[in-house]
């Protein structure tokens, strides 16, 4: 009787420790969440289950600041060439104004990580590819550097290196005569980290971009995107980008 | 008539071992004239497979796995050009290009071109980074 008692409570015991574990995992930030929801083993492949998306609110995004684009650069190893005009760019601020209000917008536009890419849909080689997880990709090993790719994209998000590359970062190789865009920082990905761009702007104090599995109702952006109004852009082209606008 | 054929096969043969024996220290000698690839390891210790599958097969594993990590998001470390470059840089460059370079060297012997270090960094992460 009294064994059985014990038994009992040992049980009632260990439930409770899960549900209180359980319960610290829900209580927790976005980014713990965005981890266990991307957590993976390395020799594991991507899955079609996970939708990486990025929200950007245009209202806390300051015009002038550049923290995002810098982080980027800094990250993935883009250096000024002395020739701005051809110079890659991955990520860049636009400024916009409604010119019958008054009021200004500013907000980082890189790759926007289409359902349905548009740069995929043209590339002759197969070098343009939308990863299981919804990131698109310029696989260099395959990219001629025809840039179709980058006519085919109506936000101009993706570069060709016109240069040779030097001291690039070893996580990012990069060179000359390959179209390349924004990866969404997916070498950090795959460590459970978060894009450059986006934890730079965390840190300033900005909070402005957000990163998480759109496909995961638990995570930080998942239930911001169901709760306010986002937008994407050119939505009327219905390539429904992984990236969204709050405030646009 | 069949004399005289065979006369002349048997002329041949010497002459084709005349003029072996003639090469022949040409032949040793050639080995020294190109120079022998400098294999520095400066960490010894065992390679991810037997040296004579990785003279062999290298290009095969790179290959493979650049496909799986590109596509598939495996990023396991064995068989990664990022372990290579990690290992296998010289001290004293830091590189494995270079004339005395782990990889440039031996391709410059074999006339090979490898194209991977016009994108890939040839260096390791320096150890002072921030990031992990």
């Amino acid at each position: 009787m009294s064994a059985d008692s014990n038994d009992g409570l040992s049980r009632r015991g260990f439930l409770a420790i899960s549900a209180a574990t359980l319960g610290g995992v829900m209580l927790a930030p976005g980014i713990r969440l965005i981890e266990i929801a991307g957590a993976r083993a390395p020799e594991q492949a991507v899955s079609g289950q996970v939708r990486w998306g990025l929200l950007i609110d245009t209202n806390k995004c300051a015009p002038g600041c550049d923290d995002c684009v810098k982080a980027c650069a800094t990250e993935n190893g883009i250096k000024a060439t002395g020739h701005p005009r051809t110079d890659a760019q991955w990520i860049r601020k636009v400024e916009l104004k409604d010119m019958r209000t008054g009021r200004a917008h500013s907000a980082p536009v890189m790759c926007q990580h289409c359902e349905h890419p548009p740069c995929v849909d043209v590339c002759p080689t197969g070098a343009s590819f939308k990863r299981a997880d919804g990131i698109v990709l310029v696989d260099r090993h395959i990219c001629i550097g025809c840039r179709y790719c980058m006519m085919a994209c109506p936000y101009k998000a993706r570069s060709i290196v016109f240069e040779e590359v030097t001291n690039q970062n070893p996580d990012v190789p990069r060179g000359k005569g390959c179209v390349e865009g924004c990866t969404l920082c997916v070498h950090r990905i795959d460590r459970e980290q978060q894009p450059a761009c986006v934890e730079a702007c965390t840190k300033a104090g900005h909070n402005a971009m957000i990163f998480g599995d759109l496909n995961d109702p638990q995570s930080d952006i998942a239930q911001r995107v169901a709760k306010y109004a986002s937008t994407q852009i050119r939505a009327d082209l219905r390539l429904n980008p992984g990236v969204r606008y709050q405030g646009l | 008539m069949i004399g005289n054929r065979t006369g002349a096969l048997a002329g041949r043969i010497a002459h084709a071992v005349c003029l072996l024996a003639l090469l022949l220290p040409v032949l040793a000698f050639s080995s020294d004239r190109v120079p022998k690839p400098v294999i520095d390891i400066d960490k010894p210790g065992k390679c991810v497979e037997d040296t004579a599958t990785m003279r062999r097969e290298h290009p095969d594993m790179l290959k493979h796995q650049r496909d799986l990590t590109m596509h598939e998001g495996i990023r396991t470390r064995k068989y990664s050009l990022k372990e290579c470059v990690q290992c296998h840089a010289s001290s004293k460059t830091g590189s494995v290009l270079g004339q005395k370079g782990f990889c440039q060297s031996c391709h410059e012997y074999a006339s090979v071109k490898i194209d991977c270090f016009s994108c890939h960094a040839s260096k390791p992460k320096p150890a002072s980074g921030a990031k992990p």
